[in-house]
């Protein structure tokens, strides 16, 4: 690699001024980079662009359906701004005067975050992640400079927020919504994806391998999120302030559809520059797969339970696991605050709508069905990312010395089998739990726990029909595995989102296993559908334990 | 004597592209047999086969007496393998995957995995993404080496070793040998295979093209000799499996250099005695001129 460099900085010494071709050298190869980059994440990013906007159209159309016209915009923004767990969770509506106002305060500061977490997975994997892999050594060999992949690596994310950002703004002009708001709305979340990115090329440098990036970068995420909530919600408005200290909160202050203030873009794009500009000092001081963070040593022999395939795979899956269940203990807990709002403040309109998304059942019922519904949809995506993890294992050539020994290829798969599969049960049954103890705390009624904890497990069906689908693809169809088992999950998600809302035939949102999936509580529970899904679900599991023991592992 | 392994007729496909191509391997019962050949030949699909990881497309496949595809999980308690690019998690301990590892196939002798961790100077308290590929290979090393077992199958086990670790793991082989363990060990490092092996099977483009003991190879092979002789020898020419390179003056007298067979060596001795000789030198071959003999002629395609 010096070699490289060095020729080509030598080489760039002869025409231009010392410091212009010192960098050249730095930042030699970049663009091959980049085009390498997009080459990857050909599929990856397109799709998450259109979940994002996917997402704020549909949040939009549905608002728009729900509450037509001025006075109840009023009713909405006022009753989420008197309470705190809604202001907590989604940050207050700043004006009642438009539809735009009003329309997307449950996607502000969420989607915000969720961009920052694309930013943040996309710079570590093409930073950190590459080196963990020993291919930026390979290509640190030839001529690329010790900074191009960083460079490179935010040239493709910056510019893959700029344009979910865009995309999303144009989207929203196109359900009629303002453009000047449209737009402050879809660069906000441009910048605070621009701000993680920046993060996440610090921590890169800083963790010593991908997944202590990720961490990193995530709580710093975290925290911002609970910094611009905690401003939020404050009684009396005296924490305000805080927010200017979350770039999660800065998107909310650019106040789209309420008096844009621009200026703050500005903001989120200096912090954005200042971390990029730390982030190549420290590539340019640090050892090629070093980081800034030492690893601590380890045990010298195994724990008694890591002494099958059951707790090789628990070891693995352990750190998402427990932080899915942490996410999913705080939306239980939320749960009851939340619905006890909802029964106050919907017209008799809004209540027959709702009636008819979610079922037979009370307004109550039918917000929470709603909600499990999206908490069915979560639990499919944890299923599916553990059950990948067995795909995952045989890439990277982990598979082999394990099956070299006695461990069977069935037992192998069934150990990731049970933590996608046990893990979901586990997940909404925490969810079940603080969803069934927080409404029944605010309902003051004992009964909320029992249906809450009935309304998760009904869940379970559909997502073992995914659970199903991805071991079958990862058996029948390794290569397309992933793309199989994602493209299913975004499909059910948006034919459940959009669906009703384009009007599409029965048929095709009966594609869906969670169309089937008995609305609890709103519904009355129904034995066929959780037993035929149940069925096929096993079955799927079925033809991928036995297809996975036929063919050649890679 | 059993076979230990026994391979006749193997194919193996990857779509278009033909891996394995009527492969023979006979492995017998308490030797060190060398699997050798260029980087693409087959070496390493051959021991995935033999490890029921891939399906033989045709031929028959015996391990240990037994289906490698059928009978996986009971022939994997029999042996060990050390791939030849090994891929260890991470975040767990080399001391974490040996241990686990080894209760995976049925237990590790406690006392063989210490002295084993001392003897290739390896730190089991490092997560193993701070290992070197040298030590990630070492971790294997140790798993296989420090578990009871009948057969060891070992893919290019010393690429990323330094040569004291190389002596070590000879030392390893040996003692492993006179216990009666079975090893076929893929390699293309031919000093390793000379220094180890009680018979040898060449592969190339997915066939064996030569077994034997290095011995027997050799008699396949010519010995290169020079000569310095009083006076130019009479009747070389029309000696049968003597190749002459040249006669040439050299100094006072004359010297020659021929390549002769093995069986031609005794002739080619009288007749040099016969013309008085000063100074004789005669090399071996090495298993690098069996490789060039056997790879010289056609260029060597690569596949993945």
């Amino acid at each position: 690699m010096t070699t490289a460099v060095t020729r080509q900085a030598a080489t760039a010494r002869g025409a231009a001024p010392r410091t212009s071709a010192g960098r050249r050298g730095r930042f030699a190869g970049t663009g091959a980079l980049v085009r390498l980059a997009l080459r990857r994440d050909r599929v990856l990013v397109p799709v998450w662009i259109a979940v994002f906007v996917a997402t704020a159209v549909g949040q939009a159309a549905s608002v728009a359906s729900l509450y037509p016209d001025a006075p109840s915009w009023h009713q909405l923004a006022e009753s989420v701004n008197t309470n705190p767990s809604l202001l907590a969770l989604y940050g207050r509506v700043l004006s009642d005067a438009t539809l735009g106002g009003v329309a997307l305060f449950k996607v502000g500061a969420f989607g915000a975050v969720f961009v920052g977490l694309l930013s943040i997975i996309l710079v570590v994997r093409h930073t950190r992640a590459e080196e963990d892999t020993g291919r930026t050594e390979l290509l640190g060999s030839t001529v690329v400079g010790r900074s191009a992949p960083l460079a490179a690596a935010l040239i493709v994310v910056l510019g893959t927020d700029l344009v979910l950002g865009l995309l999303t703004a144009g989207g929203l002009v196109a359900t009629g919504l303002d453009a000047a708001g449209s737009l402050a709305f879809g660069l906000g979340w441009a910048m605070t994806g621009m701000v993680f990115a920046g993060v996440a090329a610090v921590a890169a440098q800083v963790a010593s391998v991908a997944r202590g990036a990720t961490g990193l970068a995530g709580v710093a995420l975290a925290v911002a999120y609970v910094l611009r909530g905690a401003a939020d919600s404050s009684a009396d408005g005296s924490l305000t302030w805080v927010s200017w200290l979350s770039p999660v909160g800065w998107s909310q202050q650019v106040r789209p559809f309420a008096g844009e203030r621009w200026w703050v873009l500005g903001l989120g794009l200096a912090l954005t520059v200042v971390l990029a500009v730390a982030a190549f000092r420290l590539v340019e001081r640090r050892d090629l797969g070093a980081g800034l963070l030492p690893d601590r040593p380890g045990a010298a022999t195994a724990g008694r339970w890591l002494s099958d395939e059951v707790g090789l795979a628990w070891r693995l899956h352990r750190g998402t696991t427990l932080t899915w269940a942490l996410a999913f203990a705080a939306l239980g807990s939320i749960v009851g605050g939340l619905v006890a709002n909802v029964a106050g403040f919907i017209d008799d309109a809004t209540l027959a709508i709702l009636e008819k998304l979610g079922g037979t059942g009370t307004l109550v019922d039918a917000y929470l069905a709603t909600e499990w519904a999206f908490i069915g949809i979560f639990t499919a995506v944890f299923a599916v990312q553990a059950m990948l993890r067995l795909r995952g294992e045989e890439t990277s050539g982990h598979g082999e010395p394990l099956l070299a020994t006695a461990l069977t290829r069935t037992r192998w798969a069934a150990s990731h089998l049970l933590m996608s599969a046990g893990g979901a049960a586990a997940l909404l049954a925490i969810g079940g739990l603080t969803a069934g103890l927080s409404c029944a705390r605010a309902f003051d009624d004992p009964t909320m726990l029992g249906r809450m904890l009935q309304a998760a497990a009904v869940q379970l069906p559909a997502v073992l029909v995914l659970v199903g689908l991805t071991l079958a693809a990862t058996a029948l169809a390794p290569r397309w595995a992933s793309a199989i088992s994602w493209g299913a999950v975004v499909a059910f998600l948006l034919l459940g989102e959009l669906g009703p809302l384009l009007r599409l035939p029965q048929w095709a949102m009966d594609l869906s296993p969670f169309a089937h999936t008995p609305r609890l509580p709103a519904a009355d529970f129904s034995w066929p559908p959780v037993l035929w899904l149940t069925a096929v679900g096993l079955g799927l599991i079925g033809v991928g334990l036995v297809g996975f023991r036929r063919r050649d592992l890679d | 004597m059993s076979a230990a392994i026994d391979v006749t007729g193997l194919v193996k496909n990857f779509g278009a592209t033909r891996a394995l191509d009527g492969l023979d391997l006979q492995v017998t019962t308490g030797e060190v047999h060398g699997f050798l050949g260029p980087n693409g030949a087959g070496k390493t699909t051959t021991l995935r086969v033999l490890l029921g990881l891939l399906r033989a497309d045709a031929g028959t496949v015996r391990l240990l007496g037994g289906d490698p595809w059928a009978d996986t999980s009971a022939l994997h308690r029999r042996l060990a393998y050390v791939p030849g690019d090994v891929a260890l998690w991470p975040t767990l301990t080399g001391g974490e995957v040996l241990d686990l590892l080894g209760r995976l196939r049925g237990g590790l002798d406690p006392a063989r995995r210490a002295a084993l961790l001392e003897r290739f100077e390896l730190d089991p308290t490092k997560k193993t993404r701070a290992y070197s590929k040298g030590n990630r290979q070492k971790v294997a090393l140790v798993g296989a080496l420090a578990s009871n077992v009948e057969l060891l199958l070992l893919d290019e086990p010393t690429s990323g070793l330094d040569p004291l670790m190389e002596a070590a793991f000879r030392t390893e082989v040996e003692a492993l040998r006179a216990r009666g363990v079975t090893v076929l060990l893929s390699s293309h490092i031919l000093a390793e295979a000379e220094a180890l092996c009680d018979r040898v099977s060449i592969i190339r483009r997915g066939r064996v093209v030569e077994t034997g003991t290095l011995v027997q190879l050799r008699h396949l092979t010519r010995t290169s000799v020079t000569a310095d002789v009083a006076a130019v020898p009479a009747g070389l020419d029309a000696l049968p499996g003597v190749q002459v390179v040249g006669i040439e003056p050299h100094g006072d007298g004359i010297r020659v250099r021929c390549e002769v067979d093995g069986e031609a060596f005794d002739a080619l001795l009288r007749i040099l005695a016969g013309a008085g000789v000063r100074a004789l030198t005669s090399a071996p071959p090495t298993l690098e001129e069996l490789f060039l003999r056997h790879y010289v002629d056609e260029p060597v395609t690569v596949t993945p």
